[in-house]
């Protein structure tokens, strides 16, 4: 399982830089998301998949067959910020496009005084 | 167990939510802000002399057992960079009455501060690497508010590109979390420093040393993973600037002190002399950028990244002298910059530009401006007595002290650099033919300078009487070279 999952991690990693390299900023805004799951996805891995064992400690369960409930806690942090990031980058994105008329990134490069 | 060390982070916390109430009522916002931040600063202050005389304060959120919860921990050093950044929060909010605008004021300026604050704050004190992560994220999210706070063009365009490279050092940051937990098994700092020495395979810890500075060095500007800053920091208005020069950098700096200190310390021969090779090679790149342009905002953009450099070959040294220099240079530099910046804020009002070579003869006109730019442009560059001097020594010291001594050479050359690159400013605006300029009240003069004099006198006061900061530096430096004092502290309670 553990394999199935760091492959599924590598490719999303793949596919966000891929985006994130490309020059249209809608683009590059999914590839954060990927790479956001991706990380995501790597946490809970890293602590262990538990399969059917319980999460708390009660009588007859050892430590050595119960489910680490702390990346849980973890992911469910991180996912909260990565979705309160990429909400304002969207909102960020559209008003920039609004403002500079182009999300080309090649087109936002330098500053005024020195092109 | 003592609450007193959340009270710099709940404080503004509470305040920026009561602000939030009523944006429009200019007068409220300004005198709530200052009276948080100034209460923030309070309670910090009583913080440092608490720490100072019971030693190394800890207290576990929820009451749980030390490792199982979040643990919060004031040492003396993470007590003194909250004072400090305290202080120069309540600075900026002074200076950007007069300065930043009254539409700005209207739409949650002061807000953002607070929260900017609470994270940095929140920073310093925390004793948990994921919560350490939160709190990046929460200063974080505050600085992408402020830098694109205003939404004019050049702002909007740079906000976009400070985002990407901070999202990306976040996931990164949330990997490299990853790892060390399936690896150690705990987040707690000092259960890690206790789990760390155990673990005998070193190799894939030294893999997650590498990847933690990574992180971080995106967040210090440290090379190659500054290239985002000086186009970022050159976009929002002074007060934003000088509040980003001064705080931002600084808690990636802190957060490098902090784990290259405590735990990541099984492989120091080759994370330590990386770090130490880094730091000298971004010290040389602040310098190209600090000498090539004539843009008054650029060349102290740049000097940011130069004293990253320094205060990080101190910490490569892991040697008494080192680590005490880096701390005091740490304070030291969080100071100057946002003097500078004031500074030059006031100089770039008075032309309506920020490029040097449209300036010139201010000393005629403003000449108290010009004596104290100078003053502080010697503090920058290290001139004994003032307050970059005793702090570049110890580092110096510690590099001669170590194997890196060719680093404090390059130091000790680079220094020149910096005068150099200060006094240009010196030289383009107040020598010279006069240029007209632009004409500002007496009073809006005052408001922008009288803050400033406060700060860089505060700066000269740190250098000339430098020994008697020294206990408290000193104290700071041995909490960071003997981590058993920070682990009692926090496992035994």
């Amino acid at each position: 399982m553990e394999i199935i999952m760091s492959v599924a991690i590598g490719f999303l990693f793949m596919a966000a830089v891929y985006l994130m390299l490309s020059k249209s900023l809608i683009r590059i805004i999914i590839g954060t998301g990927l790479l956001s799951h991706g990380a995501h996805l790597l946490l809970l891995t890293m602590g262990g998949l538990g399969g059917n064992s319980p999460p708390v400690v009660s009588h007859g369960v050892s430590v050595s067959d119960y489910a680490d409930p702390l990346p849980q806690a973890l992911i469910l942090t991180a996912i909260v910020i990565s979705f309160a990031v990429t909400s304002f980058f969207l909102v960020l994105a559209y008003r920039s496009y609004q403002e500079l008329g182009t999300d080309n990134m090649n087109l936002l490069r330098g500053t005024e005084d020195y092109e | 167990m003592s609450n007193l060390l959340l009270f710099p982070i709940i404080i503004p916390l509470f305040f920026a939510a009561i602000l939030m109430m009523f944006p429009k009522n200019i007068k409220l916002q300004r005198l709530l802000a200052v009276v948080g931040a100034g209460a923030a600063l309070l309670s910090a202050l009583v913080l440092l002399a608490k720490v100072n005389t019971d030693g190394v304060q800890a207290v576990t959120l929820g009451s749980w057992p030390a490792p199982f919860g979040i643990s919060m921990v004031s040492d003396p050093l993470s007590a003194l960079l909250v004072v400090t950044a305290s202080l120069l929060v309540l600075f900026v909010i002074f200076y950007s009455i007069p300065t930043i605008g009254v539409k700005r004021e209207q739409s949650f300026y002061y807000p953002s501060v607070l929260f900017l604050m609470v994270g940095v704050n929140g920073a310093f004190t925390t004793g948990d690497i994921f919560n350490l992560f939160v709190f990046v994220e929460v200063l974080l999210m505050a600085s992408y508010t402020l830098i694109v706070h205003g939404g004019e063009k050049p702002q909007l365009r740079e906000s976009i590109k400070y985002l990407l490279v901070n999202i990306i050092s976040s996931s990164l940051f949330v990997a490299a979390v990853a790892f060390l937990y399936s690896v150690t098994g705990t987040l707690n700092m000092a259960d890690l420093a206790v789990k760390i020495p155990q673990i005998e395979e070193t190799g894939i810890l030294t893999v997650i040393a590498v990847m933690f500075l990574v992180v971080f060095g995106f967040k210090a500007a440290i090379f190659p993973l500054y290239f985002w800053l000086p186009g970022s920091y050159y976009a929002p208005p002074i007060p934003i600037l000088a509040l980003f020069g001064a705080l931002l950098t600084k808690v990636g700096v802190y957060a490098i002190m902090r784990t290259y200190t405590l735990f990541f310390t099984m492989n120091v021969g080759f994370t330590h002399e990386l770090l130490g090779i880094i730091a000298i090679l971004t010290i040389f790149a602040g310098c190209v950028g600090a000498l090539a342009y004539f843009d008054v905002k650029k060349i102290i953009i740049y000097n940011i990244i130069i004293a990253v450099g320094v205060i990080l070959f101190g910490v490569a040294q892991l040697n008494q002298p080192g680590i005490d220099g880096s701390i005091m240079y740490l304070i030291h530099d969080m100071l100057i910059k946002a003097a500078l910046f004031f500074l030059i804020g006031i100089v770039a009002v008075l032309f309506g530009t920020t490029d040097l070579r449209k300036m010139g003869g201010l000393i005629k006109t403003y000449p108290a401006l010009g004596w104290v730019y100078l003053l502080t442009a010697f503090g920058l560059a290290g001139i004994p007595p003032l307050s970059g001097f005793p702090g570049k020594l110890l580092i110096i010291q510690g590099g001669f002290e170590g194997p890196q001594f060719w680093g404090s050479i390059v130091i000790l050359a680079t220094s020149l650099i910096v005068l150099l690159s200060s006094v240009r400013i010196f030289i383009y605006a107040f020598w010279g033919k006069p240029v007209e300029t632009v004409p500002l009240k007496k009073s809006t003069f005052n408001q922008m300078f009288i803050p400033t004099v406060i700060l860089v006198a505060m700066t000269v006061v740190y250098g000339v009487g430098a020994e008697l900061f020294m206990p408290l530096i000193s104290g700071a430096g041995e909490v960071l070279l003997n981590p058993s004092i920070y682990i009692d502290a926090v496992l035994k309670e």
